[in-house]
């Protein structure tokens, strides 16, 4: 428009921020979503999920009925990672267990393997695994090494005790900081707070827009005297408040049913979410001028939270990525998110700690706002 | 605001997308209290022309003016002044009636918006569907709570793009029963439609085809202009005298109405001429009646499609 004059109607706006909560009380779907996706995701993540799994099924073939034998095989139960589940007399049952998945490992003890133990031979103990998936038995095998070890340490003792292990010349510490007994929930509570910022408001700001203009009904708001920025913000406003209700609701959750450390400020949390809330929001609005209805708009909220949600850190470790796909991952918000929230929930970071992922997003949504807004107007025409 | 300026007053506005011209240096005014009827096939440039009326697209070359506003550099003044209605339903079908019109009197700031809301719902008979969802509404009245809509924040000037498609006979009457009642008080209105029955009932007309305005005036106006003679033929056999008459001189066309036909000529001798011999066979009914808006669009039209092919935009 040729006159251009910013005069911005707290009247309007507010009509169209109450319209928004009308409509989104009324639409169920959008309602269930909002709510529902942090409900599932808390569910899913937070139980269902374990990158540390234990207990897993394992036969035992065993040849030998000495002491040591059944020392070994009393601190694989004692380790919680093996679940003694079948014992079988032949190679080819416990191949066929294997094989069709009953057991993740087949542990075989050779004939005299006691003996052979006692007579300092060094005898071999096989332990088979089903290693399709490798996350489910990297624990389990790392775990066994040692516990071999320390397993017959009480019983190598007097006579024996030239077959101990000589110890290394030097004394390893390791301290694993902020999340010492290795909880995967430490790790990925928080981080679903990002994840369900990003799914839903992206996918229902994208949504809520393209609607408008599908239905006509921008086309109806357009030709009165309402400004473009009045209808963006009054439609963007209450998703932030829903982005904060989602995040109110999964830091209590993780705090009082997950007991996720919180080690750093809240409220600084929460002020900095305001960036990366906003960064989604841009993201949803640049999608809703690009797509020509609610369906495309939904598709293409998916392509952007695929790659975020795979390249962020949120389900595999960041640094175990290739770098390009780091490269690619430095890009989206998540990413940077992430380390935000998993820094002050769990390190107790600062503003300082955290400023070198802020201005990442910070640029994010300066891009992305621009973009959005722009064509925004455009689509106006 | 002077009584006797028009409403709407534009000069040579003209707007294209993507290189197709859509509206071509149309100029036209619409005076205070005016009914203005807006005919043309689908794609002739009657949406784009409301559109820009209104302020929701920029005209690419021309002047007007619009309720004493100046169409390009004052849409905003205009927006507070002007009630759309939008060719779909433009309304939130999962808001109920009030919360609609609730709504938009918010977006207009009204200041007293409860009573306007409330005075509203009972003018448009609106009351017993209040708290309906707009969604659910039947098509005629989906209309007339569109209409309320536009009527809320009291304009001068109403653009109603096609309000009448899709509503049911009884529906339409009552809808021009308003729009006659709201320009005896002084509103005016540009009208976009397809029905022959509503033009005429307009106060005037203009038609439009394919971004060119092709005539204008009263209906009287129109049809004197076009200088069409019409005549009406039935009897047995329609279908093969109207095949007939087509390959004769001067007998400009021939439009099938049920069991009649109505046979327009321009010029009076010739036409008179290729109609004796039909006229002399008895067992047609001849007569010769007074032409109507319609002939004279489907002759415009068939003037004009001379030079185009293409037809939608």
């Amino acid at each position: 428009m040729a006159t251009a004059k910013i005069r911005f109607s707290p009247c309007r706006f507010w009509a169209v921020v109450r319209k928004e909560f009308l409509q989104m009380r009324r639409d169920r779907v959008t309602f269930a979503m909002m709510l529902g996706i942090p409900v599932l995701q808390m569910v899913l993540f937070g139980y269902a999920i374990n990158a540390d799994p234990r207990h897993l099924p394992t036969a035992v073939l065993s040849a030998d009925n000495g002491v040591f034998s059944r020392r070994i095989v009393a601190a694989m139960q004692n380790s919680s990672y093996f679940q003694l589940t079948r014992n079988v007399d032949s190679e080819s049952a416990a191949n066929r267990l294997i094989e069709i998945g009953d057991v993740q490992f087949v542990l075989n003890i050779p004939e005299q393997f006691s003996r052979r133990l006692m007579r300092g031979e060094r005898p071999a103990l096989l332990l088979t695994a089903d290693a399709t998936d490798p996350a489910a038995t990297s624990h389990a095998l790392a775990a066994f090494k040692t516990l071999t070890e320390s397993a017959l340490a009480g019983d190598l003792k007097g006579p024996l005790s030239h077959l101990q292990l000589t110890a290394a010349p030097l004394e390893v510490i390791v301290h694993p900081q902020f999340n010492p007994e290795a909880n995967t929930r430490y790790n990925i509570v928080p981080g679903l707070m990002g994840v369900v910022l990003t799914m839903t408001l992206v996918i229902i700001t994208a949504l809520a827009i393209t609607r408008e203009r599908e239905r006509g009904t921008m086309e109806n708001l357009l030709s009165t005297p309402v400004r473009p920025l009045e209808v963006m913000f009054g439609k963007i406003i209450p998703y932030i408040i829903v982005g904060y209700l989602q995040m109110g609701f999964i830091l209590l959750v993780s705090h009082f049913i997950f007991e996720v450390p919180m080690a750093g400020n809240l409220a600084l949390l929460l002020a900095v979410s305001l960036l990366f809330i906003a960064a989604n929001l841009g993201v949803g609005l640049t999608f809703s001028t690009l797509a020509r209805n609610q369906l495309q708009a939904v598709q293409m909220a998916f392509f952007f939270f695929l790659p975020s949600i795979l390249l962020s850190g949120f389900m595999f470790p960041f640094r175990g990525m290739p770098l390009w796909a780091q490269r690619i991952g430095e890009v989206f918000p998540l990413t940077h998110y992430l380390r935000i929230v998993r820094g002050v929930l769990l390190k107790g970071n600062g503003l300082t700690e955290i400023a070198p992922n802020l201005w990442p997003i910070a640029i994010f949504l300066f891009v992305a706002l621009s973009i959005g807004l722009k064509r925004f107007r455009r689509t106006l025409e | 605001m002077i009584k006797h300026l028009p409403v709407i007053d534009v000069q040579n506005i003209s707007k294209a997308f993507a290189g197709k011209t859509v509206v071509n240096k149309l100029s036209l005014q619409v005076r205070r209290g005016e009914i203005y009827g807006f005919l043309g096939p689908n794609g002739s440039g009657k949406t784009t022309f409301l559109r820009m009326l209104c302020g929701l697209l920029q005209p690419d070359a021309g002047s007007g003016v619009c309720l004493g506003h100046n169409l390009l550099t004052e849409v905003d003044q205009i927006k507070h002044r002007i009630g759309y209605m939008a060719q779909n339903f433009s309304l939130y079908e999962d808001l109920s009636v009030r919360e609609n019109l609730d709504f938009m009197a918010r977006i207009y700031a009204i200041k007293s918006r409860r009573e306007v809301v409330a005075q509203t719902l009972e003018r448009m008979e609106l009351i017993p569907f209040a708290g309906q969802l707009a969604g659910t509404l039947s098509g005629g009245w989906k209309q007339r709570l569109a209409l309320a809509s536009c009527l809320l924040h009291e304009p001068e000037l109403l653009l109603l793009d096609e309000p009448t498609a899709g509503v049911d006979p009884a529906a339409r009457r009552d809808f021009w029963e308003q729009i006659y009642a709201l320009t005896t008080q002084g509103i005016s209105a540009l009208i976009s439609t397809h029905y022959m029955d509503e033009a005429e009932r307009c106060h005037r007309v203009a038609y439009l085809a394919y971004g060119d305005l092709l005539t204008s005036g009263t209906a009287a106006e129109v049809i004197k202009k076009s200088g069409l003679i019409t005549w009406s033929a039935s009897g047995p056999g329609i279908q093969d005298l109207s095949e007939r008459l087509k390959q004769q001189p001067g007998i400009k066309q021939v439009i099938p109405f049920g069991n009649t036909l109505h046979v327009c000529g321009t010029d009076g001798e010739r036409f008179a001429e290729s109609l004796r011999p039909f006229i002399a066979d008895s067992s047609y009914r001849w007569e010769k009646i007074e032409t109507g808006l319609e002939e004279v669009f489907v002759s415009l039209m068939s003037k004009r499609e001379g030079g185009h092919s293409d037809g939608d935009s």
